[in-house]
């Protein structure tokens, strides 16, 4: 399994998932946003950060950088991509995945652990979440607003493309347990083709017992395993 | 040629800012206030003379990188 993490202007989760994808077993080269081309790639990670500052609208400047001509190709190719966070934002400002991600309801900076539940495990990054469905990451963003109109959002639900939704630490889905307004209380999508996965929460904060817990780790393991 | 563009959100989009603003408004005494929307002005210098062209190309501009067209609206003037 070979990795590359997107560098751009700004990224600041680039490092931490790259322990991560190490830690893991899986092979990592950084990429720098103005290449052309992507080395030999199993997986690409859009990481997290304030890629160009959050000008104009998170991951849109980002979204128009050089590279991401050929991670479309890639993507199109069947290739993974995995974005987090501002890597979720910028997915979205590609158009590799539908909807969009507002400011958080309260208009506030949200930086806190959240319960997850896992909806679906039958992709390539959440094999492994089989043996865990209810899980805490942290999320760190102020733009996770996911928003959709009521067909797509009906779409997302009947093909079961949607990954993860905050819950509360009993497994309860309900307005209490959104943090940030998001439409059917959404932190995680994957595409039809169940190949591209966004995600506000960072499982890349959780892969390590001492610091925090093992929650994200369950991801990394499924990707190994594919 | 100069162009500008306003984008604001479209109008079944929440907008929390707006809000505020209307409500800090009210706050501040001016109760006459209704509603208030945010948005963002672009002014854009454009080396083209022909009208139909400059509009064309402000239209693509703001399709494609200004404005997001699944929540935003824009509209274009020429000076």
């Amino acid at each position: 399994m070979k990795s590359s993490v997107i560098v751009f202007p700004g990224s600041n989760c680039d490092r931490d998932v790259a322990v991560a994808l190490e830690k893991f077993q899986i092979k990592n080269q950084m990429v720098w946003h103005n290449e052309s081309n992507l080395p030999k790639t199993d997986l690409v990670v859009l990481p997290g950060g304030f890629s160009y500052g959050d000008y104009l609208r998170t991951g849109c400047i980002a979204s128009k950088s050089r590279i991401i001509n050929d991670i479309i190709k890639h993507a199109k190719k069947g290739g993974l991509i995995l974005g987090i966070c501002n890597g979720f934002q910028i997915l979205i400002e590609t158009g590799l995945l539908p909807g969009v991600l507002l400011r958080n309801k309260r208009l506030r900076f949200i930086s806190k652990n959240v319960f997850l539940k896992v909806m679906n495990i039958n992709n390539k990054f959440c094999l492994k979440y089989k043996k865990k469905y209810f899980i805490e990451l942290p999320i760190a963003h102020n733009e996770g607003n996911y928003f959709a109109n009521s067909e797509l959002l009906q779409n997302l639900e009947d093909k079961n493309l949607i990954v993860f939704k905050y819950c509360d630490a009993k497994g309860n889905i309900n307005k209490t347990s959104n943090p940030n307004g998001s439409s059917n209380n959404i932190a995680g999508m994957i595409n039809s083709e169940k190949n591209i996965l966004g995600m506000m929460p960072h499982p890349e904060r959780m892969i390590d017992p001492l610091l925090s817990g093992e929650d994200g780790s369950l991801m990394f393991e499924s990707l190994l395993k594919s | 040629m100069k162009i500008s563009t306003i984008v604001t959100l479209k109008k079944d989009v929440l907008d929390p800012q707006g809000k505020v603003v209307s409500q800090t408004l009210k706050n501040m005494g001016y109760e006459n206030v209704v509603n208030v929307r945010q948005g963002k002005y672009f002014e854009i210098e454009l080396n083209e003379t022909d009208k139909e062209k400059a509009k064309q190309i402000a239209e693509e501009i703001s399709k494609k990188l200004l404005a997001n067209i699944v929540i935003e609206d824009y509209k274009i003037s020429l000076k």
